[in-house]
């Protein structure tokens, strides 16, 4: 199959299809097509990682020395940025909002979400509620970091934290929105046969993550509301010298945004389920245990905000339950992490793009994963807390996690999102690359945070240089295999190769229309006849006959593996 | 790849010839556009509720630091207008289900009557608010700014159902009492729960504004929702008279009726718990 990726195919090609089917600026901006929102979601969120990029690259460039290239003062404002950035108008909508939201209602023979007014209102939230976060930036940004811990923030900062607040406010809305398409879709609009146990794992982990989305995020909003009204009025709930709480500040920021970092990996999960899936030709092992592992997950993760607050005034003994409860989280996670692998075992696998994204995944996530029961051990919390252990631990964790999960998915579903194939050799390059800088990059962290370099310093003692350099080489690399992936994916719109339906000759329902696909997805609502990953002999796919008429046979995908046509 | 076809074929696509008029293109069936309706508006009422909890703990955490300070504080509260206005947004409940009970019995006339008596309730409860609101400010428990403790200058409170009746026309000086600004300030302890030593305390007074604080927040929040829920109203009442909905398809009246029992839930507790809890008369 690797070479066939370039081959030319004449489907999709000539057809009435999203794409094509309604031309200029209106037709995108008033949109009401899953599909083209998505692609609205993934212009808008890659300029956003773009931009945050720029900043990572600023920091690193400012840790080149020991003294520090930038006044400390920028240099908040810079790390600010960069956290604001990545976290609220990156990670989290990255995966739901642009390959959920394109594949989620193809993948359970649904024509649209079941909202679609409201899918495209959420697009608008978040383009306004970034537009704050960046008028915030130019204005000359803010220098809180991201958790905007109070009183500094709500007190003492004199920076946009005003700006920033109702930003991150009015993107909650835009996740919210999200979260209840996905679990309304779900429930009332799967194809006929389309039961929940042959829904694909990525429809479970975006509805587990559609869960946390609707729980949490409306508390991030009052949070954030309760801060801003604070700032403004001086009203003291959070403001010690007024009676308030600044604790209580971190509860409730904690109570979201430790649910949040699973809305961020959750998808991601999902994605790489269907990538170990379809690149070993296998059955995940396990699936029902990897779709309640999500649901635990998610549940799990409600549970477990404490381990942020083990220096900050907790009982010992809240801290143990804390520190116990995060330690559970860990068993779903190690779930999929083991019925991955196992699936991986005596599969056919090639190793296409998406498939070293996802291994890639399993890699980095694991020492970010295990490096996280370090972080949620009680005591050796106390020595790396805000250090750079805990940036280079939750780097693994979300920049491996989501982002390789993020990448490794586009990749897959390139094809069917464009009607174009990206060249697999520089997309493979590029996979290898961003694998060795991201490690360069992170791994020097570890050992930077137990020596003992706090995080948020713009300077350091000299004897951290040597690691800092390494990083900084490493955040270089890193960089140029992601501009080499953003730009053959650029290139590959005009000059790739035209898609076939099923490249991969996988059995989810999205290879069975068109690359790209029909405004409403389908000819006629598809009846599904097979388990999910059921991908031999394909045959017995008895597949999107008409109602009313004899099925069409199915007609092979695949000879054999690895072959197309 | 025979089994699928590229090209869109729109014999095929306008197959469903006996689709109900207001049966969104995405949709199979009306039942299944109406369940997924209800099903998203109780998940976004769960979000809701998630919203009001970030206060209500709040409201927990602080009542339990400072006791005597929010005893102190929810006696400021008039319970006079409290009970007026949970009667009143029952009241509104109640117009609502009937306006739901009408559209779903096809009865648009009623429809129209029944959400516009739903408004007048809904606006009646704001006045109040304003009132009550404006009473804060006078007497400068407004927790921002100029925050007064112990209170110098009691405005005109209802005392009983006529005052409140009188008030709320605005004719409240037929009553005797004049405006609030006629009012001389008077350095003095004026209200009965306020002790002396509680006076002299400067923590106090810092407690209690918190108090105050918290109380704006979420009655200003729950404000917003019936602000939010009247601009709705008046959209459905223009398109039940303009013939939108049917016996078949009144799915949005519906909808909107639980979003506005909620509201109505939501203020129920607000006034268990900010007016009534740990009362001393
Ligand atoms: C070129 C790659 C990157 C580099 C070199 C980098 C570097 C850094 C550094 C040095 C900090 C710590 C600032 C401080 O606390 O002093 C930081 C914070 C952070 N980074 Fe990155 N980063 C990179 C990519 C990313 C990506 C891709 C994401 C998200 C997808 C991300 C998310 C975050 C977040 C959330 C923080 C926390 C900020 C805070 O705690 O205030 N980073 N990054
Ligand atoms: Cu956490």
């Amino acid at each position: 199959m690797p070479s066939e990726i370039g081959a030319v195919h004449t489907n999709g090609d000539g057809g009435l299809n999203y794409l094509n089917n309604g031309h200029g600026l209106r037709s995108w901006l008033l949109t009401k097509d899953h599909k083209r929102i998505a692609i609205l979601y993934l212009i808008t969120v890659s300029i956003f990682f773009v931009i945050g990029g720029v900043f990572a690259l600023l920091i690193r460039i400012n840790l080149l020395s020991p003294s520090g290239l930038f006044e400390p003062d920028t240099y908040n404002r810079l790390f600010t940025a960069h956290g604001v950035i990545m976290v609220f108008f990156f990670l989290v909508p990255a995966v739901p909002a642009i390959l959920g939201n394109f594949l989620l209602p193809i993948m359970i023979g649904a024509k649209d979400l079941a909202f679609p007014k409201i899918n495209l209102l959420s697009w608008y939230c978040y383009i306004v509620g970034a537009c704050f976060g960046l008028v915030a930036i130019i204005a000359g940004g803010v220098d809180t970091g991201w958790t905007f811990y109070t009183p500094y923030s709500t007190s003492f900062s004199n920076s946009n934290v005003l700006l920033v607040g109702i930003g991150i406010f009015i993107v909650g809305f835009s996740s919210i929105l999200t979260g209840l398409n996905f679990i309304v879709t779900v429930h009332t609009m799967r194809a006929p046969g389309m039961t929940w146990f042959r829904l694909p794992l990525f429809i479970w982990a975006h509805y587990a993550t559609a869960l946390v989305i609707m729980l949490a995020t409306p508390v991030l909003a009052i949070t954030v509301a309760l801060m801003a009204i604070e700032r403004v009025a001086h009203v003291g709930i959070f403001d010690p010298s007024m009676g308030g709480d600044p604790v209580l500040f971190q509860h409730m920021f904690w109570f979201y945004s430790h649910p949040a970092v699973y809305i961020m990996v959750l998808p991601a999960m999902g994605v790489v389920s269907e990538l170990i899936a379809n690149m070993s030709r296998k059955n995940i092992f396990g699936y029902k245990f990897v779709a309640m592992s999500s649901l635990a997950i998610a549940v799990f993760g409600f549970l477990v905000w404490g381990h942020h607050l083990f220096v900050s005034t907790q009982s010992v003994y809240l801290g143990l339950i804390f520190s116990f409860l995060s330690y559970a989280v860990a068993i779903p996670s190690a779930i999929k992490v083991f019925n991955w692998t196992a699936t991986l075992f005596k599969g056919s696998i090639s190793y296409d793009t998406p498939m070293l994204y996802g291994l890639g995944f399993i890699g980095l996530f694991l020492i970010g994963g295990m490096t996280g029961l370090f972080t949620a051990a009680l005591g050796l919390d106390v020595h790396i807390t805000d250090t750079y252990f805990v940036i280079a631990h939750f780097h693994y964790v979300m920049v491996g996690g989501s982002l390789m999960g993020f990448l490794g998915g586009l990749h897959l579903w390139w094809g069917k999102m464009t009607g174009r194939n990206y060249p697999e050799y520089w997309a493979r390059a590029a996979a290898v690359i961003q694998f060795v800088g991201f490690n360069l990059t992170f791994f020097p962290q570890f050992l930077l945070g137990y020596l003992g370099m706090p995080r948020r310093y713009a300077s350091y003692p000299p004897e951290f240089q040597l690691l800092h350099v390494l990083s900084t080489a490493g955040a270089t690399i890193l960089g140029i295999g992601m501009l080499m992936t953003i730009s053959y994916f650029i290139w590959s719109l005009k000059n790739g190769t035209r898609a076939t339906p099923n490249p991969w000759g996988a059995s989810g329902l999205e290879w069975h229309t068109s690359s790209p696909p029909p405004t409403e997805n389908f000819l006629t609502t598809p009846i599904v006849t097979w388990e999910a990953y059921e991908f031999a002999p394909m045959e017995t796919m008895d597949v999107l006959g008409y109602p009313g008429e004899p099925h069409t046979p199915a007609q092979p995908v695949h000879s054999e593996h690895g072959t197309e046509d | 790849m025979a089994l699928i076809e590229t090209e869109r074929d729109p014999a095929r696509v306008e197959m469903h010839s006996h689709r109900h008029p207001r049966l969104v293109h995405h949709f199979e069936s009306m039942e299944q556009q109406r369940e997924a309706g209800t099903l998203g508006m109780w998940w976004f009422l769960l979000t809701e509720i998630m919203f009001f909890g970030g206060m209500f703990l709040a409201y927990t955490v602080y009542r339990h630091l400072y006791f005597d300070a929010f005893a102190a504080g929810s006696n400021v509260l008039n319970i006079w207008w409290g009970t007026f206005n949970t009667m009143v947004l029952i009241g509104s409940s109640l117009t609502m289900a009937l306006a739901v009970f009408h559209a779903q019995t096809g009865n648009p006339r009623k429809v129209v009557i029944f959400l516009l008596a739903t408004i007048v309730l809904g606006s009646v409860f704001l006045r109040v608010k304003y009132i009550e609101y404006n009473d804060k400010f006078v007497e400068h428990v407004f927790p921002a700014g100029d925050f007064r403790w112990p209170i110098v200058n009691e405005s005109v409170r209802p005392n009983n159902i006529g005052d409140l009746l009188l008030m709320l026309v605005g004719a409240e000086h037929l009553n005797g009492a004049g405006p609030a600004e006629a009012v001389p300030e008077k350095p003095a302890i004026n209200n009965a729960s306020q002790t002396a030593e509680q006076a002299a305390d400067p923590l106090m007074a810092g407690h209690v504004r918190m108090f105050f604080w918290i109380y704006f927040a979420m009655t200003g929040f729950h404000a917003l929702h019936m602000i939010i829920g009247i601009g709705i109203l008046l959209v459905l009442i223009v398109q039940t008279r303009r013939g939108k909905f049917s016996k078949e398809y009144h799915s949005y009246i519906e909808l909107f009726g639980l979003y506005w029992h909620f509201v109505d839930i939501v203020w129920i507790f607000l006034f268990a718990l900010l007016y009534l809890i740990d009362r001393h008369p």
